[in-house]
């Protein structure tokens, strides 16, 4: 288990530098920050001599050097927009969009398991198929439309919900949370439905199809020749054998929520990563779009490092292959 | 044996097992299928019997059928299934349930594909202890699993029983599932081609260990095969099957020695000892009939040698050879009284 770990620890590590690579490539390419960083009024000499002095002269590798050690140190540079350290602005806004992930998340949690359940279990029925139909419908419609329909009708038309913003927060350290508070719960229901809205029917018919395949095998008639009951072999038999590919899967989707984010936070003016990343990409705010990168990027491979270590645990044959 | 059976009947005993004009079909799409047509056999307490024939013929869903696990669409249409005189094919879920894995056990053919892989051995054992008997202690069913371990010779068991299946090989796989058929002390184990899918050295071992078993604990077992020698090897009786239906059966030597019906001449004369030295292996011409086109009459006829007129329009019931085996075939007179003979 624990080579399997740090085996696992090492791969995590070359990905988030490949990312830093192409953080830094970005960062090369978008904006010229000696244009965003001085007025009008200062003259063609101070720039180059303000150039030479930001070491923007230097050969890309050194160049790349010195961001790569900033970036160890957690210095991504400072916002043109902010005039603050980006680590600082992310790190302020992480807690919406975290939050928001994590709501869905639970969310999709929730209901794709006993749905996805369910509808493997008895496929014919009249629920099963419904769920199916409507599941296609839900993939097929694109996440700000669900997001702006549902600010009409909720918000617009019955007023029974906050169509923007967090709602009151509670500061716990660093961490303002909204979760704490009914009306950060209010606030956060729209959102965060409206985020899971794709991967939740992706999620019930994974499960569906994977419980159905399980279903099928020798050793699922052979629990059935045991005599044992249905619960027996659909919730511990069967279920467990789903979970492998399911986590899998799920840990990648994860990360792709966390890009829907964007969509999401901007219908609904959600002060998160994602609001912040399309007002960063109108400012071409190159360092604050590196940090977002950067940052996002380590969170999605923390993420899968998580969920293959979780695959471990319920995989009795990938621990094996770790400890020996 | 048909001492021992005349004996159990003049004693008003109920047979361990009988089967009676089971008839299995499948609801397919494209209509109805039948699988089984009125298959009977009957099995006393602790009698071996071998179910024979090739791929197709029946053998399997016949053996599902006894603990009524057949797959879908697959159902039994008609037909009895009378374990100690209680009719299993219309006893409900529940009472099925509790017969299965407890009182009828079974053993697959693919030992690699029947443990649940992400289980522990133990906990593979022990759940069914504990299906059957919910008041058995975690210590006690943990006793017994241990004791069935070291019967199918599995070594250092207290180590083995905290391993996943993906540990042992695949004859120590067969062991543990022949440990776990053995757990709740069964009157009778179904094994559907429990050695197919081993090496052939393996083969041997595990059938022994289970003719073994078998006899100590004194349990009926219906052996399905297409291995004719495995089945000499082990039963006491035969019954072999073609197309769904049961053509020959008889006590194994004699079924072996003096086949009557020509299907199960062909077999034995196929089987490669039968061959001399350097000859051809014998084969059957044909193969057999695919479920939706049994030909009318007997389902034997068009490989048959001695096919007869008769043949392609009566289906011939079962009735005496030249010796007590009894066949499906029209090369000898009906028996008119008793068209279901034993």
């Amino acid at each position: 288990m624990i080579a399997f770990m740090i085996r696992r620890l090492f791969q995590a590590l070359i990905v988030i530098f490949i990312i830093s690579v192409i953080g830094f490539a970005i960062k090369q390419s978008v904006g010229d920050p000696v244009r965003e960083l001085t007025g009008i009024s200062v003259s063609e000499e101070e720039r180059v001599e303000f150039r030479e002095k930001l070491g923007l002269n230097d050969p890309w590798y050194v160049q790349y050097g010195r961001f790569f050690g900033d970036a160890i140190q957690g210095d991504l540079g400072t916002s043109f927009f902010y005039k603050r350290p980006a680590t600082e602005v992310i790190l302020e806004k992480a807690p919406a969009t975290l939050e928001l992930v994590f709501v869905s998340s639970l969310i999709i949690l929730l209901f794709s398991v006993p749905l996805g359940v369910f509808s493997a279990i008895k496929p014919d029925s009249l629920f099963s198929r419904a769920l199916m139909g409507s599941s296609i419908v839900g993939v097929s419609i694109p996440v700000f439309l669900t997001a702006i329909m549902m600010v009409y009708l909720f918000s617009i038309k019955l007023s029974w919900l906050p169509s923007y913003g967090r709602g009151e927060l509670v500061m716990l350290g660093g961490w303002g949370t909204g979760l704490l508070t009914l009306d950060g719960w209010l606030h956060i229901l729209m959102p965060s439905v409206a985020l899971s809205s794709i991967m939740l029917p992706l999620f019930i018919r994974l499960i569906r199809s994977e419980m159905m395949e399980v279903l099928e095998s020798e050793y699922i008639k052979y629990a059935w020749a045991k005599g044992l009951t249905h619960r027996r072999v659909w919730f511990v038999h069967a279920f467990k054998n789903t979970l492998l590919p399911v986590i899998t899967v799920g840990g990648v989707q994860l990360g792709v929520t966390i890009a829907f984010t964007i969509l999401t936070e901007t219908v609904f003016q959600w002060q998160g990563l994602g609001f912040m990343f399309m007002e960063a990409v109108e400012r071409s705010d190159a360092p604050l779009l590196v940090a977002y990168l950067m940052f996002v990027g380590i969170v999605m491979v923390g993420v899968n490092t998580i969920v293959d270590l979780i695959y471990g645990l319920v995989n009795p044959t990938i621990r094996i292959a770790g400890v020996k | 044996m048909s001492s021992i059976r005349s004996y159990i009947r003049a004693n008003g005993m109920t047979s361990l097992l009988e089967v009676k004009d089971l008839v299995i079909k499948f609801a397919l799409r494209t209509g109805e299928v039948t699988a089984t047509n009125g298959v009977s056999f009957t099995l006393e307490k602790g009698e071996r019997l071998g179910l024979v024939g090739e791929s197709g013929a029946g053998k399997s869903v016949t053996g599902f059928s006894i603990i009524n696990l057949i797959s879908k669409p697959g159902y039994i249409a008609s037909g009895e299934v009378n374990f100690l005189g209680e009719d299993l094919a219309r006893v409900s879920d529940e009472r099925i349930r509790s017969i299965r894995g407890n009182r009828i056990s079974m053993i697959f053919q693919d030992p690699m594909m029947t443990l649940n892989p992400v289980l522990t051995i133990g906990t593979q054992m022990t759940e069914t202890l504990h299906q059957h008997n919910p008041q058995m202690s975690k210590a006690e069913a943990r006793a017994i699993a241990l004791d069935k371990l070291r019967k199918v010779y599995i070594p250092s068991p207290e180590k083995r029983l905290g391993q996943y299946p993906h540990e042992f090989s695949g004859g120590m796989r067969q062991r543990i599932i022949i440990a776990i058929a053995l757990l709740t002390d069964p009157e009778l184990i179904i094994a559907d081609e429990p050695t197919t899918a081993l090496d052939v050295t393996i083969q041997a071992e595990i059938m022994e260990l289970l003719m073994e078993l078998c006899e100590t604990e004194d349990m009926g077992l219906i052996l399905i095969t297409h291995d004719l020698a495995v089945v000499a090897q082990v039963t006491q009786n035969i019954a072999v099957m073609y197309a769904g239906s049961v053509v020959e059966k008889g006590p194994t030597a004699q079924v072996v020695a003096d086949p009557q019906h020509p299907y199960t001449q062909g077999l034995i004369a196929a089987l490669p000892q039968s061959s001399g030295h350097g000859e051809r292996l014998n084969q059957i011409p044909g193969m057999m009939p695919t479920l939706k086109n049994i030909p009318p009459g007997c389902s034997f006829n068009p490989r048959c040698p001695h096919v007869m007129e008769v043949c392609k329009q009566q289906v011939p019931s079962l009735r005496s050879g030249k010796n007590s085996n009894l066949a499906a075939c029209h090369l000898y007179p009906p028996e008119k009284d008793n068209p279901s003979a034993r």
